[in-house]
C-alpha cells in the first residue's frame, strides 16, 4: 500500500533575491512498512524533502500525496491537523518541550488528539518501555542524555499512531552506542509493528541498517536501492 | 513569572503615582479651603447669588444645636461679611469687612498666625485687623484710625472709625489687598444688622465627609431659609483649576501608561521570543495555532491576575506609609519648600490612601496586559515551525 507519493516536487528558496534550487523534481513513492534512508551530501536537499513530505514546508511545484490526500493543496489549519493525525516527527535534536517531563512529552500529542486519560497513560507506559526508558519517565529533557532524548522523541512520534515517522538526522548528535540503540529500537518497531520509517542521515552505520536507500544529490534522486 | 513580576511593579508604580498626585491635590485644596472658605458653609437663602446683607439670617436654635447633633461637625464659625470703603488720610480703597468671633475663627483658619504686626483681635475689642497689602496701599499702620463707610442692612448707612490693632499677612494676593476683620458684635453694629450672620462655616471632623454632612444638614435645617453650600459650589475657579490641571494629568497618565505598557510589552515579547522554539515544536507536531494561542493568552492573563493582586497587596503598605509620612519638599528642594511656606502651605506631599485607586490601577494594568498579550497570539499565528525550531 502506498503511503507517500511525490510527483515532480521542486523547491526554490529566495525565488526573488538569490534563488536556491533545493529540489529539482523529486518523484518518490514510499510503501507501508518501509525502512528508508534518505542520504546525500550536505546541501543536497534531504531536510527540504522531509519537511515537504511532513507538511512543514511548501513545495514550489509538484504534488505530495499522503494517504490519498494531496497535501500541497490544503490550508495551514488542515495541514497542522494532518501532521497531528498522520505523521510522527523526530527532529535532529532538542525537540522535546523543555517544561514537560518525558512522559508528558509523549502524552501531549494524545491529549491534542482527544484520547481519554486512561488510554493515554497506558500507552505512555507502553511506549516508554518499548524505547527502553520507562525509568526516566518523570525527568525533564534537560536531565536526559541526547540518546535518551531521541528515544523519547521516537516514543512521542509513535504516540499519535501515525501513518509514518519522519526523522531528519535523528542520530546526528549521538555517540555510536546511542546511535546503535536508537536504530535497534526503530528497526524493532518497524518489524514488530510494521511502522513506516523515513530518515535522513550522513552516517554510514545508519545507512547500513536501512532496507532502502534513496540518494539525493543537488536536489535530485540519483539512486534508489532496495536491499 | 517575569511577566507577573513586571505587572506587579506596574500596578505598584501606577498606583503610587496616582495616589501621590491625588494626595498632593487634595492637600492643596484642603490647605486653601481651611484658610478661609471651609468645605461647607450655611448661608441665608439667596445670599450667595446676591452677595447682599439683605439676605443675612438669624441663627436659630436648630442651627446652633448642630454640633451637638451631628458628630461629623467639629465646630461652627459665624461670620458677617460685606463690602465697605476704607479711607485713611486721602487714600481710599474697597474692602471686605468680616465680623468674626476671634477665637473660633483663629482655631479654624489660623488667623492669629497670620499676624505680622500689632495684636490679635480679642472679643469686645473696638479695633480692626487688616491685610498687609491693604495697609501699605492706604499707608496706614498699627494705632492709626481707619474710617469705614458702607451700606448696611436694608439700605441703611454704615459708618465707623476703627483703630488698627493688628496687621495680617495672607498668602493669597486677593485676600491680601482687601481683608479687614472686626469682631462680630462690632460688625453687627456697624452694618446695623443686630444678631445677623451672612454665613456659618461648618468645620468638619473629617473633610472627606463633606458630601455626607451636607446631606445631613439639608435634612436638619429649614432649606427655605438656609442654603448649604459645598466648596465646589462656592469656588468654581478651584474646580476649574483642578480640571485644567487634569489636562496636564492626561499627559502624565498617558506617559505613565506608556512606560508601563512598554515594560509589560517587553516582558511579553521576551517570553514569546524565549518560547518560540517550543511554539515551533508544538505547531510542528500538530497543535492548532488557535489552541496554542488561547492557552498562551490565558497563561499571560493568569500571570497578569497574580501580578495585579500582588500589586494591590503591595500598594497598601507603601501608599499608607507615604500618606502618614509625606515626602517633605523642603528636604529635597529648599527653595520650593520656602515658596510653599510663603504661600502658607506646608511643603508636604502626601499620597492619598484610597483603595479605590489601587483597584482601578490594577484593573487598568490588567486590561493592558490582556491586550498586550495579543502580541503573543499574533506571533503564534505567524510562526513557521521549521524556522522556529532551527533556533
Ligand atoms: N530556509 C532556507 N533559505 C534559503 N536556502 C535554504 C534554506 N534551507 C535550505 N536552503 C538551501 O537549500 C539547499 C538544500 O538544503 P537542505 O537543508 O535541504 O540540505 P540537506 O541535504 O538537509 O543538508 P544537510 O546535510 O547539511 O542537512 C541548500 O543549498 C541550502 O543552503
Ligand atoms: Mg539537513
Amino acid at each position: 500500500m502506498t503511503v507517500i507519493e511525490t510527483k515532480g516536487i521542486t523547491k526554490v528558496y529566495n525565488p526573488k533575491k538569490v534563488p536556491v534550487h533545493a529540489l529539482r523534481g523529486v518523484d518518490l513513492t514510499i510503501r507501508k512498512g518501509e525502512f528508508t534512508a534518505i542520504v546525500g551530501p550536505s546541501g543536497s536537499g534531504k531536510t527540504t524533502l522531509l519537511n515537504i513530505i511532513g507538511g512543514l514546508d511548501q513545495a514550489s511545484s509538484g504534488v505530495v500525496i499522503v494517504d490519498g490526500v494531496d497535501i500541497t493543496r490544503i490550508s495551514d489549519n488542515k495541514l497542522i491537523d494532518f501532521r497531528k493525525e498522520k505523521i510522527g516527527f523526530v527532529f535532529q535534536a532538542y525537540n522535546l518541550i523543555p517544561v514537560l517531563t518525558a512522559a508528558e512529552n509523549v502524552e501531549f500529542i494524545m491529549l491534542l488528539q482527544g484520547i481519554s486519560k486512561d488510554k493515554r497513560q497506558k500507552r505512555v507506559v507502553e511506549l516508554l518501555k518499548s524505547v527502553g526508558i520507562e525509568d526516566q519517565a518523570d525527568k525533564r529533557p534537560s536531565k536526559l542524555s541526547g540518546g535518551q532524548q531521541q528515544r523519547v522523541a521516537v516514543a512521542r512520534a509513535l504516540a499519535s499512531k501515525p501513518s509514518f515517522v519522519l526523522a531528519d538526522e535523528p542520530t546526528a548528535n549521538l555517540d555510536s552506542k546511542s546511535t546503535a540503540q536508537l536504530l535497534d529500537i526503530m528497526a524493532k518497531l518497524n518489524q514488530e509493528e510494521g511502522m513506516t520509517f523515513i530518515f535522513s542521515t550522513h552516517d554510514q552505520r545508519v545507512i547500513d541498517r536501512a532496507r532502502r536507500v534513496v540518494t539525493l544529490e543537488d536536489g535530485m534522486i540519483i539512486s534508489d536501492v532496495t536491499r | 513569572m517575569i511577566t507577573a513580576a513586571s505587572i506587579f511593579f506596574a500596578v505598584l508604580f501606577s498606583s503610587f503615582m496616582i495616589s501621590f498626585q491625588k494626595g498632593v491635590w487634595d492637600r492643596m485644596i484642603e490647605n486653601f479651603l481651611s484658610s478661609y472658605f471651609g468645605y461647607i458653609q450655611v448661608q441665608g437663602k439667596s445670599y450667595w447669588e446676591e452677595q447682599s446683607l439683605d439676605y443675612a439670617f438669624t441663627p436659630d436654635e436648630q442651627l446652633k444645636a448642630l454640633p451637638k447633633e451631628l458628630k461629623g461637625i467639629e465646630g461652627m464659625i459665624p461670620r458677617l461679611e460685606s463690602f465697605a470703603m476704607a479711607s485713611y488720610e486721602n487714600m481710599i480703597s474697597g474692602t471686605m469687612v468680616v465680623g468674626i468671633e476671634p477665637k473660633e475663627e483663629s482655631k479654624f483658619s489660623g488667623l492669629e498666625k497670620k499676624l505680622v504686626k500689632g495684636q490679635y483681635l480679642q472679643p469686645g475689642d473696638q479695633g480692626l485687623l487688616m491685610a498687609e497689602g491693604l495697609a501699605s496701599y492706604l499707608g496706614i499702620d498699627v494705632a492709626d484710625t481707619l474710617v469705614l463707610i458702607g451700606q448696611g442692612y436694608h439700605g441703611t448707612n454704615a459708618a465707623g472709625k476703627y483703630p488698627v490693632i493688628g496687621i495680617l499677612s495672607f498668602p493669597s494676593p486677593d485676600l491680601n489687598k482687601k481683608m479687614i476683620y472686626i469682631t462680630l458684635n462690632e460688625a453687627q453694629t456697624f452694618y446695623g444688622a443686630e444678631q445677623l450672620l451672612t454665613s456659618m462655616v461648618i468645620q468638619l471632623r473629617n473633610n472627606d465627609d463633606f458630601r455626607l454632612i451636607k446631606k445631613q444638614l439639608e435634612t436638619k435645617l429649614d432649606t427655605s431659609r438656609f442654603e448649604i453650600l459645598q466648596w465646589d459650589e462656592m469656588l468654581p475657579e478651584l474646580v476649574d483649576a483642578k480640571k485644567s490641571d487634569s489636562a496636564g494629568n492626561y499627559i502624565f497618565i498617558l506617559v505613565l501608561y506608556m512606560i508601563i505598557s512598554f515594560g509589560i510589552f517587553g516582558t511579553i515579547m521576551m517570553m514569546t521570543k524565549e518560547r518560540e522554539f517550543e511554539f515551533g515544536i508544538l505547531t510542528g507536531i500538530g497543535m492548532s495555532r488557535k489552541k496554542l494561542a488561547i492557552v498562551t493568552w490565558l497563561e499571560i492573563v493568569f500571570m497578569g491576575l497574580i501580578g495585579a493582586i500582588a500589586g494591590i497587596v503591595g500598594c497598601i503598605p507603601l501608599v499608607y506609609y507615604f500618606s502618614k509620612h509625606p515626602l517633605n519638599l523642603a528636604d529635597y528642594m529648599k527653595e520650593m519648600g520656602e515658596i510653599y511656606a510663603k504661600w502658607g502651605f506646608d511643603p508636604l506631599l502626601p499620597t492619598a490612601f484610597e483603595p479605590g485607586i489601587f483597584l482601578n490601577q490594577a484593573l487598568i494594568v490588567f486590561v493592558l496586559t490582556t491586550i498586550l498579550a495579543g502580541y503573543a497570539v499574533y506571533k503564534i499565528f505567524r510562526i513557521k515551525p521549521i524556522e522556529a525550531m532551527r533556533k
